[in-house]
């Protein structure tokens, strides 16, 4: 339905698995994905299967010279960066009380300045193409709070109110900038809840499931989309009903 | 009139869609010629590109005429 060839789009957190399937709707749509992530196996792996119009760009997005270095690399593999997705994250949950500030800043630095410096990093391109899609995979305790995560929540909701003011900025060069939240989605990231935990959680979704992450890609895939050009500062909810805002 | 100032002009003329005599020394991009600040971003980056050099941000900062973009310019060539 929606076609992206001649596009490049660079993916973070292409390694895991909302990451993977969303490079793999946009490659899907005829773009061209560089695929970014810490470890390089699961990235080659990726692109094998992909095959052509797949480049692998390890990034450690918790050394943010390196951060500032991708969008070069992505655009010199690819020729230039279209479409930018900041899905990569990373979570150090604890109670509020206990959170120390390394868990504080290292989840902010990787979710939401990594952003930022991407987002500053492409925007050039964009620019001088008038034509840019930018795509922060948010999450639904962004907009909710979750208990133990109040660094996790606060860079979520950080990307919205990042995204939401930049959208503003850019909209009249032919830019988006939207966000996605995310409800629970089974990944790496949720398999490590408990068969409890996980029962706890069904019960407060509506769709009485989690959601995959080929539901998110879909998503991405839409706001990625030329179609999509009157459609900035957004945030979609994929969330199976859990929080209806 | 300097090569330089030529240049300028030509871009800020194709950019901002402005009559060339209105580009004159004092004229500030925002107050005299319409532009919003996201154009002036813009002006630099298309400054840079052109005559190949670096401007830094706090550098572009102060680039706020006709004037100033052909001085900075000039300066940074000779460098």
């Amino acid at each position: 339905m929606f076609d992206l060839s001649g596009k490049s789009a660079l993916v973070t957190g292409a390694s895991g698995g909302i990451g993977g399937a969303i490079a793999k709707a946009l490659h899907g749509a005829g773009a061209t994905v560089g695929l970014s992530g810490t470890r390089e196996a699961p990235l080659q792996e990726l692109a094998a299967e992909l095959g052509e119009r797949a480049h692998v760009l390890p990034c450690n997005l918790s050394d943010l010279d390196a951060v500032e270095a991708l969008p070069k690399q992505a655009a010199e593999a690819m020729g230039a960066v279209d479409i930018l997705v900041n899905n990569a994250g990373i979570t150090r949950d604890n109670l509020f009380m206990r959170m120390s500030d390394d868990e504080w800043n290292s989840v902010l630095s990787v979710n939401l300045t990594s952003s930022m410096k991407l987002c500053k990093g492409v925007m050039r391109g964009m620019m001088k193409a008038r034509w840019g899609r930018i795509v922060n995979i948010s999450s639904i305790v962004g907009a909710t709070g979750n208990p133990g995560q109040a660094n996790y929540a606060a860079s979520k909701a950080g990307m919205i109110g990042m995204g939401k003011s930049l959208a503003y900025e850019v909209a009249s060069r032919g830019i988006t900038v939207n966000a996605i939240a995310p409800g629970f989605i089974a990944t790496a990231m949720t398999d490590k809840l408990t068969d409890d935990q996980k029962e706890k959680i069904n019960v407060q979704i509506p769709a009485a499931r989690m959601g995959t992450p080929e539901e998110i890609a879909a998503a991405v895939l839409y706001l990625s989309s030329p179609e999509a050009g009157y459609v900035t500062g957004a945030t979609l909810h994929v969330n199976g009903g859990m929080a209806m805002i | 009139m300097s090569d330089v100032a030529d240049r300028v002009k030509k871009i800020v003329v194709e950019h901002l869609g402005v009559e060339e005599g209105k580009v004159v020394e004092g004229a500030s991009f925002i107050d005299d010629l319409g532009a919003d600040s996201l154009d002036t971003v813009e002006l630099v980056m298309a400054f840079e590109e052109e005559f190949g050099i670096e401007i830094p941000d706090d550098a572009a900062e102060n680039i706020q005429t006709f004037g100033d973009a052909v001085k900075f310019i000039n300066d940074a060539k000779e460098a």
